[in-house]
């Protein structure tokens, strides 16, 4: 099976992250980046994939060179090459999904995973876009993902339950956090990776329209919660809650 | 122009209070821009639902009908809804970031090639909106261009819709839906069986944390607490990581956002990811045997203490108060 993965760079979500002053921006200083979690997660899901049924594993990010750094990383967990679409300019969800859609028709996958949201700009769109985009079914938020040949099971995570649908390959995942426990890149797996191959295509050649039809006007910081008062006891605790602040 | 169509997300034939907040966020953001707040109501025979919100305050209510819509699936809603707004020349599609509003309204931005902004906390007056990035760390201002505009709203940011006395009229369609192009089936739904009230729309939260060491404490320690105040459970990300409870409990940027009158945090640290699910928690209590965990610096009210001995010792004092 040949799995194409789409991964972002982002803040290591330990990071406090702090807006800049002029709004422009949050403080890139001291910011540790890393493989967004949930893209770390799909990596994994489709190692484990490749282990059990063989196949190749693709990964693919839009961004700058610096991003070359997250890609290496994925390369050194197992994956078998890697794609880096350089694009300087901060694009929207709809560009990026319309540039994955371009890889996805050139390396005809047969299933596509990735991250149910990143965890900087929290958007939870560009699976569901891709997937439209190429006309394919969609599984977000998956807790489980089983094949029987073409045919794909996913059990999603939704609101007060599991849900459960199934549909013909190919088709996108998008992973939630107890599909799998990624695995950490060994030593060998390091080395491997130096040698794998990682290509850079411009964005602006594949012939996609890049035009931000979102944009950040300005970041402000969130208000601040005042911090409140500690109590002695257990019974202060309650008592506090029902006279003062009338909640019970 | 300005017209804004509100998709009412149901489950088991029921309108979830989330869907009543999308109706007051829609009508908000059509008054704003100028425009009719218009309900949308999909399945195989919706209108008897349809006609429960013909009171609700918006100016239509539409009742959007196919036999491929009878479960929700992502593609054929995808399909559907988009065609709808092309139909009514919609300006703006809302829904509410639920599970469902999350996974379809990318799919009808993509179809429409309309620019979307997920889950917003703020309709501004020109135009923009506010929502937040980085765990809430950030709270965005964003502007969108193009003749359609999508749009998720946080639940806990706005106001549930109440009815009145005028009905609005209420319009059957037939949705526009290719059957060949739609390749998703839906294969079973298991609900999470509880008597406690849902977590996104408690009055009041009880979380647990990675302090309560086991799935086993949750049921024996944190439970009696949780059903003697009348609460929704929660969790932290680092108890559902740690298997402690099922990722439907988890409060926090990738889990549930919520929003109650009164949160308690027990053996929770304070994780920011933690933070981004609660913090507009009206009132907030932690208690944690360490001093320095981060959830303090969020809470109205701290107790630094055993949660093993403080936890029961609360259930014994909140009976007291009902006596």
């Amino acid at each position: 099976m040949k799995i194409l993965v789409p991964v972002k760079r982002v803040p290591d979500p330990a990071t406090t992250i702090r807006v800049l002053p002029d709004g422009s921006g949050i403080a890139t200083d001291n910011v540790k980046w890393v493989i967004n979690p949930f893209d770390e997660i799909a990596i994994e899901e489709a190692l484990r994939i490749k282990e059990k049924q063989g196949g190749e594993v693709v990964l693919v990010a839009v961004g700058q060179q610096t991003w070359q750094e997250q890609l290496r990383t994925g390369l050194a967990m197992g994956a078998d090459r890697a794609i880096l679409v350089r694009s300087e300019a901060a694009l929207d969800t709809l560009a990026i999904a319309r540039l994955l859609a371009k890889i996805a028709e050139e390396q005809k996958p047969d299933i596509i995973i990735l991250g149910k949201q990143a965890i900087d700009d929290d958007s939870n769109q560009v699976g569901q876009m891709l997937a439209e985009m190429l006309g394919w079914p969609q599984a977000t938020f998956a807790s489980k993902v089983e094949f029987q040949d073409r045919k794909c099971t996913v059990v999603r995570e939704v609101d007060g339950g599991l849900e459960t649908v199934a549909f013909d390959l190919p088709a996108i995942v998008t992973t939630d956090l107890r599909l799998n426990e990624p695995r950490y890149a060994s030593l060998p797996g390091i080395m491997k990776a130096r040698k794998k191959e990682l290509k850079e295509i411009p964005a602006d050649s594949l012939g996609v329209d890049l035009t931000p039809k979102l944009k950040i006007k300005k970041l402000d910081p969130p208000p601040k919660r005042q911090a409140g008062r500690k109590v002695a006891s257990v019974e202060e605790l309650v008592q506090v809650l029902h006279n003062e602040a009338k909640v019970i | 122009m300005g017209d804004v169509l509100i998709f009412a997300e149901h489950q088991q034939g029921k309108f979830p209070k989330s869907s009543l907040t999308a109706l007051l966020a829609g009508q908000e953001l059509a008054q704003k821009r100028g425009g009719k707040a218009i309900a949308v109501v999909a399945g195989d025979s919706p209108e008897q639902l349809a006609g429960e919100l013909a009171k609700y305050g918006c100016a239509k209510v539409i009742a959007l009908a196919h036999p491929a819509l009878k479960n929700y699936l992502a593609d054929a809603y995808a399909q559907a809804l988009a065609a709808l707004v092309k139909s009514a020349g919609a300006e703006y599609v809302l829904a509410t970031a639920t599970a469902m509003g999350k996974d379809l309204m990318p799919r009808v931005a993509a179809r429409l090639g309309a620019a979307m902004a997920s889950e917003i906390v703020a309709i501004n007056n020109d135009g923009t909106f506010i929502r937040p990035m980085y765990a809430g760390n950030a709270l965005a201002t964003v502007e969108m261009d193009g003749p359609v505009k999508v749009v998720t709203v946080r639940a806990t940011a706005f106001d549930a819709a109440k009815p009145g006395d005028v009905a609005a009229p209420v319009e059957k369609v037939d949705a526009e839906l290719d059957g060949a192009s739609t390749r998703m089936q839906f294969v079973a739904f298991n609900q999470t069986k509880s008597d406690r009230p849902q977590l996104t729309e408690a009055r009041i939260v009880v979380s647990g944390g990675r302090g309560l060491k086991s799935g086993e404490n949750f049921k024996t320690v944190l439970e009696p607490l949780v059903d003697e105040m009348g609460a929704a459970m929660g969790a932290s990300r680092a108890a559902v990581d740690a298997g402690f409870v099922p990722n439907d409990l988890q409060v926090g940027q990738t889990g549930k956002v919520v929003a109650p009158e009164l949160y308690v945090a027990v053996g929770i640290s304070g994780a920011i990811q933690h933070l981004a699910g609660m913090k507009d928690s009206k009132v907030i209590v932690a208690i944690n045997k360490d001093e320095e965990a981060p959830i303090f610096n969020v809470a109205d009210y701290g107790l630094v203490a055993d949660l093993f001995k403080a936890v029961p010792e609360m259930v014994q004092e909140v009976k007291k108060l009902k006596q």
